[in-house]
C-alpha cells in the first residue's frame, strides 16, 4: 500500500465514520435496523451541493444537511412509530422516496464541486498540502463528533435512549415515551449520515443521487468489525471502536487495490472478493489472539 | 579478463533494461464498473497503443459501481505516480480529478477521460477547446439528430417514441431536452420512461407498451446493463427497439447508429499517444467521435415487427441476421 492509498483511506475511514456513528445509533443503541441511510448520505450530499454552488459558506452548508437528515430519519420514525409499519420498511420506503427528492433537490443526478470552495479550501490556501488536510479535518469533525455522542449517551435522555433500545417495556413503565426516543435517535442518526454525506460530496468533488448504494452495507460491517475487533464494553469503547471500524475497513478496500502476489494476478473485478476475504481475516484476528493466549498461559 | 567481460556485460544488460525501462510507459486506469460498453473502451485504449508499438505497464482499478471506492482509486492511482491516467466514465474521472487538488507532486501528470458525456457539465474541463489544466479526453456526447433521423426512416409514420433511461444517470439526463427538441423538429413525440435500478427495466418497457410506435435506449449504464429484459417486452409486443450504441443490436435491439466504443477506445489511445510524446493537455481541445457505425440486427426486426428500409441496409456496416 502507498502512502497516499493509505491516507486516502484513512480520510474515506474517518469521513463515513461520521456515518457509522449514526448507524451505530440506530442499529445497537435503539435496536432500529436503518436503511434510510442509502438515501439520507446522497441527501446531505446534494443539499450542501446545491448550497455550495450558490454562494453559501461549506461550513454552514454542514449545518443545513444536518437538519434536512434529521427530517429524513424523523420520517422513517414517525411511519413506523405512528403508522405501526414495520421499521425496515418503514426505512427502505423512506430510503426509495429519497431517490427522487434528491433528483428534485439537485435538479439532475449529478453537481461538481470540483470548480468551487469546499472544507478543505481555506486549509489548502493557507498553504497547507492537501492530502494531509483532508484526514486531519475529517479526524477532527469525527472525534469531535464520537466525544458528542459518547456524552450524550451519558446524560439522561441518552439512557433513556440505550433502555428503549434494550428494554422497551421497563422504560415505557418509568412513564417514558418511547415514540419521541425513537424519532429522536433515528433523527438524530441520520443528521449524522447526511453530515457525512455532504463531508465525501465534498472530499470527492461531486454530488451524485447513486452515491449512496450501499452505504448501510458498509455501514453496518463497519460496526461489526469495529466491535469484534477492538471491544464492546461500554458506550465510549463501542463508539471509539465503530470509528476504528470503519477505518479498517476502507484499509482493508486499499490494501484489495494494490495487492499484487508475484506473478498471479488479480483481475480488477476481484476487488469486492479481496475485500471479503481481508474483512474475515480482521474477524478472525481477536480469537486467534485469544487461542494464542491461553494456549500460552 | 573474463572477470572484465562478464563485468562489462552485466552493465550493459543494465544499461539496456533501463533503457527499455525509460520507454515503458506506467499508465493508471480507474473504471466505474463492469459493463461491455466500458470494457470495450479499455480493450480499444490497450490495443491500440499496443498496435502502435508504445510499452505500458498497467495498473488497472474498478470501482465495481462504488462511488466510495472510486474516491479512494483515485488516492491508490496518486500513490502509483503513473506517467498518465486514464479514467472511464464521469463518477470516476472527478473522483481522479478531485484527488489532484490533494496531491501536489502530481499537478503536471495528465489525465484522460473517456465516456464522458458532458466534460463541462461534470467540471472535468473549462472549456472544450481550452481544457486549462492537466484534464482533456474522449467525449461520447450523441449526435442526436443522426439518431432519430435513422428512427424516422425505419417509420416514416412515427408519432410518438419511448425514451428508456434512469433518472439517475447524469449522462442519460443531459439527453431528454436535446431529444424532445430534436424530435418536435422531425414530427414526433418522445415519452419518458425513467428507472432507477436494472430491476425495473421490464416494467418501466411494459410501461410504455400501447403508448408508443418505438422505444430507444440511449448509452444507459443501468438500461444497457438489463437490456435482454426490453429485448423480451419489445418482442412479445412487436415494438421496435433502437439503441445508441452498436453493441446493444448484437444482444437483440433492432438497430443502433452509434458508437462502437471499442473504436472510441481506439480514438482514446491515439490521444494517449500524443500526450505520452509530450503533448500539453492544457491545449489539447476535448475529442468526438466523428464516424458513427451503423448496425443492424435483421431477426430481431422480424420479431419486433418491421421492415428494413433497403437504404438503411445497403448501408450498414454490419448486419446480423
Amino acid at each position: 500500500m502507498t502512502w497516499y492509498a493509505f491516507i486516502g483511506a484513512l480520510e474515506q475511514g474517518l469521513v463515513y465514520g461520521i456515518m457509522v456513528l449514526g448507524v451505530y445509533l440506530t442499529f445497537r443503541v435503539l435496536d432500529f435496523p436503518d436503511l434510510t441511510v442509502d438515501g439520507s448520505l446522497p441527501l446531505g450530499a446534494s443539499v450542501s451541493a446545491v448550497a455550495i454552488t450558490n454562494g453559501v459558506n461549506p461550513f454552514l452548508s454542514l449545518v443545513l444537511a444536518a437538519l434536512v437528515g434529521f427530517a429524513a430519519g424523523t420520517v422513517t420514525a414517525l411511519l413506523n412509530t405512528k403508522l405501526k409499519i414495520l421499521h425496515l420498511l418503514a426505512s427502505i420506503l423512506t430510503m426509495i422516496a429519497l431517490y427522487s427528492i434528491n433528483i428534485r433537490i439537485m435538479d439532475g443526478p449529478n453537481i461538481s464541486l470540483l470548480s468551487v470552495d469546499t472544507v478543505l479550501d481555506p486549509f489548502m490556501s493557507m498553504g497547507m498540502a492537501g492530502y494531509a488536510v483532508a484526514p486531519v479535518l475529517y479526524g477532527c469533525f469525527a472525534i469531535t463528533i464520537t466525544v458528542a455522542i459518547i456524552w450524550f449517551l451519558h446524560t439522561e435522555l441518552g439512557q433513556a435512549m440505550l433502555a428503549t433500545g434494550s428494554n422497551p417495556q421497563m422504560i415505557t413503565s418509568l412513564g417514558v415515551d418511547t415514540h419521541k426516543i425513537i424519532i429522536l435517535g433515528v433523527g438524530l442518526s441520520n443528521a449524522l449520515v447526511a453530515v457525512s454525506g455532504a463531508l465525501v460530496a465534498q472530499n470527492q468533488g461531486a454530488s451524485d443521487v447513486n452515491m449512496g448504494i450501499g452505504t448501510i452495507i458498509a455501514g453496518l460491517a463497519s460496526v461489526i468489525l469495529g466491535e469484534t475487533v477492538f471491544g464492546r464494553s461500554g458506550v465510549a469503547r463501542a463508539c471509539i471502536a465503530v470509528l476504528l471500524g470503519s477505518v479498517l475497513y476502507r484499509l482493508a478496500i486499499a490494501l484489495a487495490l494494490g495487492l499484487k502476489l508475484g506473478a498471479f494476478a488479480f483481475t480488477p473485478s476481484d476487488l469486492n472478493l479481496i475485500t471479503a476475504i481481508l474483512v474475515v481475516v480482521a474477524l478472525m484476528a481477536p480469537s486467534v489472539k485469544r487461542r494464542f493466549g491461553s494456549a500460552r498461559s | 579478463m573474463k572477470k572484465y567481460i562478464s563485468m562489462l556485460s552485466i552493465g550493459l544488460m543494465v544499461l539496456m533494461a533501463s533503457m527499455v525501462q525509460a520507454q515503458t510507459f506506467k499508465v493508471s486506469v480507474s473504471q466505474f464498473v463492469e459493463h461491455p460498453a466500458l470494457d470495450a473502451v479499455l480493450k480499444g485504449f490497450q490495443d491500440n497503443l499496443k498496435e502502435n508499438g508504445v510499452a505500458v505497464a498497467y495498473n488497472v482499478h474498478n470501482a465495481q459501481a462504488n462511488m466510495a471506492t472510486a474516491n479512494q482509486i483515485g488516492h491508490q492511482i496518486m500513490g502509483e505516480k503513473p506517467d498518465l491516467i486514464l479514467a472511464i466514465a464521469t463518477p470516476t474521472a472527478q473522483a481522479c480529478a478531485q484527488a489532484f487538488k490533494k496531491s501536489p507532486h502530481m499537478q503536471n501528470t495528465p489525465m484522460l477521460f473517456t465516456a464522458v458525456t458532458d466534460p463541462v457539465g461534470a467540471g472535468l474541463v473549462k472549456d472544450l477547446n481550452h481544457p486549462g489544466a492537466n484534464i482533456t479526453g474522449v467525449s461520447d456526447m450523441l449526435p442526436v439528430n443522426r439518431h432519430l433521423m435513422m428512427v424516422k426512416t425505419f417509420l416514416p409514420q412515427i408519432k410518438r417514441m419511448g425514451f428508456l433511461y434512469n433518472a439517475g444517470e447524469v449522462n442519460s439526463k443531459v439527453l431528454v431536452p436535446l431529444f424532445q427538441a430534436e424530435a418536435k423538429k422531425m414530427g414526433f413525440e418522445i415519452v419518458e420512461a425513467a428507472i432507477s435500478k436494472s430491476s425495473d427495466v421490464y416494467q418501466a418497457t411494459k410501461s410504455l407498451v400501447g403508448k408508443v410506435d418505438a422505444v430507444f435506449i440511449p448509452t444507459d449504464n443501468t438500461v444497457v446493463s438489463a437490456l435482454e429484459s426490453a429485448i423480451k417486452v419489445c418482442e412479445q409486443n412487436k415494438l421496435p427497439l433502437f439503441n445508441a450504441d452498436v453493441d446493444s443490436v448484437k444482444r437483440g435491439s433492432v438497430a443502433a447508429m452509434g458508437f462502437d466504443y471499442y473504436k472510441h477506445g481506439l480514438q482514446t489511445g491515439e490521444l494517449a499517444q500524443r500526450i505520452l510524446k509530450g503533448a500539453s493537455p492544457a491545449t489539447t481541445p476535448v475529442e468526438f467521435q466523428e464516424k458513427l457505425q451503423l448496425h443492424i440486427n435483421s431477426r430481431a426486426a422480424e420479431k419486433m415487427g418491421i421492415a428494413i428500409p433497403p437504404e438503411l441496409l445497403e448501408k450498414a456496416d454490419k448486419v446480423y441476421q
